[in-house]
């Protein structure tokens, strides 16, 4: 695979008072597998159902009930784990996290402490063409989702909504490697790009399928890179988590202003508590959910309903080989083999439907022409109404059809955004169109040239006009455009012009 | 019929001779069980299922499509989730509940055509060696001290079981065992008790107690009886990750007699100080019996004994206080009022300190200790490792050729209800010395009664099986069983 050269980014830098501070930041990501099924029961998983209608006895944690591994859950986490090149380890187990909370039946949550499924991996973040870094991925553990509390519904009691619970979640935990609030947001956004491609999760954020726990402490200039150096965190400042983030802008915002926070604190004598925090964005503020103090003590211990979890090479080596090209590869690619630039590159790959989409417009066809219409004109034009490309009203064979007719010179470029216009309202062949509407272009050099004539004819002021000035040649151009209806070959007119009017 | 004398297999026999139907048999169960409060054995009574189980039960017998239980009238220990049925686990925590779904291991039974005749009464969540943690009471064994009528524990965790066993209050029960709470009891009243291998049965829909040790087993009066009744018991099961996938075998057919050139392992660590004389001359008796009938008698070491207790009641509470996190008052069961103003903590803390006796909230209490931060390493940890090392005790022995050690059951006969109600909670504790090793190493183990003491009560001896070495064992205890000739009955009072 080709990777693309690239410099890392700048750590961001916020001036205090007395003076500068870098962030540091790490993330724990949760994603909602892609599963029809719970981790741990055959209830479903289909959001937005009837509250309480999606639980089976186990997730009810009724007496006597056992969780049972749903085999495609693990598939699922061991398909991310290679995605993001990291180690599988052949043997996990599930522990129990135990904390009282109505919404958390069994009293515990099944989780990964101890053994986690996945190891060591990596995210490169891209920031802009040619600046990424490549952020360390410290572990990914397969755990239970816990369900809604309801507090608004009436006055003296709160509700409990257990559709959520037991569903499968990938916790993705990062190293502190990321160092800006955008770098923080670009990685979440590669995450999802990623999960997205492996299929694993549908990163929706709204729907809470991604959400992001994000530490964050700030240290001075220098004193991060000994952290690397050495390993050691106390070259690190005390860092506070905020919870539960589910938007890219609200992450940065939080981030922000988490570590001017943190700054103001320090720089006036203190020290900043290590604690839980929560954003609100309507206040645009963190604060305090529990400190140190109050933390739970989860009483880890390895679940005793389920035996370790053994997976064979074998089964992994087959997961491997099914894997698709993934955004860096593609990307790499798309820059090699089709010769555009790493922006349009990052575009048209942002999401493998966009990706199959461009390429299927490329396949026989001049790759940057592709690539321009592509971006330009169809996902121009599928941004302002919204429209996902998975729905485009034109396809990859019928905007190919369009290209084609601009390259063997039936149509120009301006008839070809009108086609394009016909074909996304209307539906149908671009080159049955061209011939019912009569739009080919004119390439007869006998009518060019008596439209040329007569424009030179009717002008005489600018005709003495464009010796003088060249570049006036092309308001001629334009006047027998339209005077052919924008049918004539804006090529062969130039050439006629040219010609006409002695202009080399 | 003389249900003091009926055994499974004999019942097996008759109903499928007509010699009597299971209506019938089944009625005169439901009459003994009837007349039975005074031993408070049972905790729910269902008369009318068991009455129309065993008219199901009679129309498959007249079918002639009849496995071996069919009709067989049992009780079900309280800690087995019975669909529609109060299941309490003995505990005030889990008040009202009724399942909606049956455990696999009664499913089996029930399959086979065998009759539930009412749930049985036990210690709280299983927490307890005397059936004294009830919160329906403590069941009362049916033996008595000679002319003495101070009330005897029947032991526990399945007190119940074992007292309506006991005292022909149904053919045979199924109890659970986590540190000896089916052989223990089945020691008190002079049946017999089998926990098998930690896989062999399925654990789904059987109140929790400690995931990693908990298994059921049957409580009958004879070998034979729990050869057949084990069978019916065990299932691979998909819905219990921990369930082994392997074949059942026919118990029943293991049942030769012959132990010639067996090799049983005498632990010299389980000659405890201050054993008293009597268990000491069983256990020897016990191993002469053997002798005769063939076997070797092997001197054995299983070094880490003395660790297993406490070991034990280390992994045993930590996995409780995790299992029983989920009575909360928020889903089933008990849920304390509360004062205005009060919230979810507070419901909590009253619910559970309602709903819980005092024995479980100790052990609760305990295993949120030992699991809890800075303590987890030194409890926990090392409990885990000592049960490696108990495990690896028996494994050498075992790749050494022994094919079942031989030990007492318990360190002592029956005692009273409340005598030890003053005494250090580790005095009761004490009463699974000889069991917790079995459970800890997942090893099967069954108690065979003996003999009795001075007094009369029954004194019961345990042989521990290889790994899924079920069969092999159980036909070690029926050659013990049949030189042991073991006949006392309690005599009925109640």
């Amino acid at each position: 695979m080709t990777e693309l050269a690239y410099t890392e980014p700048k750590p961001k830098v916020i001036a205090g008072a007395k003076r500068d501070w870098e962030l540091v930041i790490g993330m724990e990501v949760h994603a909602q597998i892609a599963s029809n099924s719970k981790l741990f029961s055959g209830a479903s998983t289909h959001f937005g159902a009837e509250p309480n209608s999606n639980v089976s006895l186990v997730d009810a944690a009724m007496p006597g009930m056992l969780p049972v591994v749903n085999e495609f859950c693990v598939e699922q986490a061991v398909r991310t784990g290679l995605g993001l090149k990291a180690q599988i380890n052949l043997m996990s187990r599930f522990d129990r996290k135990n904390y009282f909370y109505p919404d958390l039946p069994q009293g515990y949550q099944i989780s990964q402490l101890y053994h986690p499924i996945v190891g060591e991996g990596e995210i490169l973040v891209d920031m802009e063409p040619g600046i990424a870094r490549k952020v360390r991925v410290e572990r990914i553990h397969i755990e239970q989702d816990a369900g809604k509390s309801v507090h608004d519904m009436d006055p003296e009691m709160s509700f409990v909504d257990l559709n959520r619970t037991g569903i499968a979640l990938m916790e993705i935990v990062s190293r502190p490697d990321i160092r800006g609030p955008e770098e923080a947001a670009e990685y979440v956004r590669k995450l999802r790009q990623i999960l997205r491609y492996l299929g694993t999760c549908d990163g929706n954020m709204q729907e809470g399928s991604l959400r992001a726990d994000v530490n964050v402490s700030v240290c001075e200039p220098g004193a991060y890179e000994r952290f690397r150096e050495t390993g050691d965190f106390s070259h690190l400042g005390t860092r506070c988590e905020i919870k539960n983030m589910n938007s890219m802008r609200f992450i940065q915002q939080a981030i922000d202003y988490e570590a001017r926070r943190q700054i103001a604190i320090i720089e006036d004598g203190s020290t900043v508590d290590q604690e839980t925090r929560l954003y609100d964005p309507n206040k645009g503020e963190t604060r305090s959910m529990r400190s140190k103090e109050e933390a739970h003590d989860y009483r880890y211990f390895p679940c005793p309903d389920l035996l370790p979890l053994t997976i064979e090479q074998a089964w992994v080596d087959e997961i491997k080989a099914g894997l698709p090209e993934l955004p860096d590869e593609k990307k790499a690619r798309f820059v090699t083999s089709y010769g555009m630039t790493e922006y349009d590159a990052g575009v048209l790959t942002a999401e493998v439907a966009s990706a199959n989409y461009f390429e299927q417009v490329a396949k026989g066809r001049d790759g940057k022409v592709a690539a321009n219409w592509v971006i330009n004109e169809l996902f121009g034009r599928l941004n302002k109404e919204g429209v996902s490309v998975k729905d485009s009203p034109i396809s990859a064979d019928q905007l190919g059809g369009i290209i084609d007719l601009i390259a063997k010179g039936d149509i120009s470029g301006k008839i070809a955004k009108d086609l394009f216009e016909i074909v996304w309202t209307e539906g149908g062949d671009p080159a049955e169109i061209v011939d019912a509407r009569g739009m080919k272009q004119v390439t007869d050099m006998g009518a060019i040239e008596a439209a040329v004539d007569a424009v030179i004819a009717a002008n005489p002021d600018k005709v003495a006009a464009v010796q003088e000035k060249p570049s006036m040649a092309g308001w001629f151009v334009g006047q027998v455009m339209k005077e052919t209806g924008g049918k004539a070959n804006p090529k062969a007119v130039n050439e006629m012009i040219q010609k006409k009017l002695g202009i080399v | 019929m003389d249900l003091s004398k009926l055994t499974i297999a004999d019942a097996r026999d008759a109903l499928r001779a007509g010699d009597y139907t299971a209506t019938e048999l089944t009625q005169a169960y439901v009459d003994a069980v009837e007349g039975s409060d005074a031993l408070n054995a049972y905790s729910t009574k269902t008369p009318e299922k068991a009455l129309e189980m065993a008219a199901a039960a009679d129309k498959r017998l007249a079918a002639g499509d009849a496995p071996d239980m069919c009709g067989i009238p049992l009780g079900i220990k309280d800690l087995f989730c019975t669909e529609g049925v109060q299941t309490q686990a003995a505990s005030h925590i889990l008040d009202g509940f009724k399942p909606q779904y049956e455990s696999t291991v009664t499913t089996n039974l029930w399959n086979a055509g065998a009759v539930m005749l009412g749930k049985l009464n036990m210690d709280e969540f299983a927490m307890g060696s005397s059936n004294e943690t009830s919160y329906y009471g403590p069941a009362i064994s049916p033996w008595r001290r000679g002319n003495d009528d101070t009330a005897l524990t029947p032991g526990g965790s399945s007190g119940g079981s074992a007292a309506a066993v006991s005292a022909d209050l149904c053919l045979a029960a199924t109890g659970t065992d986590t540190g000896g709470s089916i052989r223990q009891p089945a020691a008190f009243t002079g049946i017999v008790g089998v926990k098998p291998t930690y896989g062999r049965v399925s654990r789904w829909g059987i109140v929790a107690f400690a995931s990693s040790l908990d298994q059921a087993g049957p409580m009958t009066k004879t070998v034979r009886d729990s050869a057949i009744m084990l069978k019916t018991m065990c299932s691979h099961d998909p819905k219990d990750s921990t369930s082994a996938d392997i074949p059942v075998p026919d118990f029943e057919a293991a049942l030769t007699g012959d132990i010639r050139g067996k090799k049983i392992g005498i632990p010299k660590e389980y000659r405890m100080d201050g054993m008293p004389a009597e268990i000491e001359a069983l256990w020897h008796e016990g191993a002469e019996k053997l002798k005769a009938a063939g076997a070797e008698i092997v001197d054995i070491s299983l070094p880490h004994t003395k660790y297993a207790l406490p070991a034990y009641y280390v992994i045993a509470p930590a996995e409780a206080s995790s299992n029983l996190s989920r009575y909360d008052g928020v889903k089933y069961g008990h849920r304390a009022k509360l004062k205005p103003g009060e919230g979810i903590t507070e419901m909590y803390e009253r619910t559970r300190a309602e709903g819980f006796g005092p024995e479980v909230q100790r052990r609760v209490m305990i295993g949120a200790y030992v699991l809890s931060a800075g303590f987890y390493d030194a409890y926990y940890l090392r409990a885990q490792k000592v049960r490696t090392l108990i495990r690896q005790d028996f494994e050498k022995v075992f790749a050494d050729g022994i094919d079942q050690i031989l030990t007492p059951a318990t360190p002592s006969a029956a005692f009273g209800i409340g005598e030890m109600a003053d005494a250090d909670p580790i005095k009761m504790y004490l009463n699974d010395v000889f069991t917790v090793t079995v459970n800890l190493a997942g090893l099967p183990g069954v108690s065979v009664p003996a003999g009795v003491d001075h007094q009369g009560l029954p004194l019961g001896l345990q042989l521990i099986g290889q790994p899924w070495g079920e069969a092999d064992m159980l036909n070690t205890a029926y050659a013990l069983e049949q030189a042991s000739s073991f006949t006392a009955k309690p005599v009925k009072w109640w």
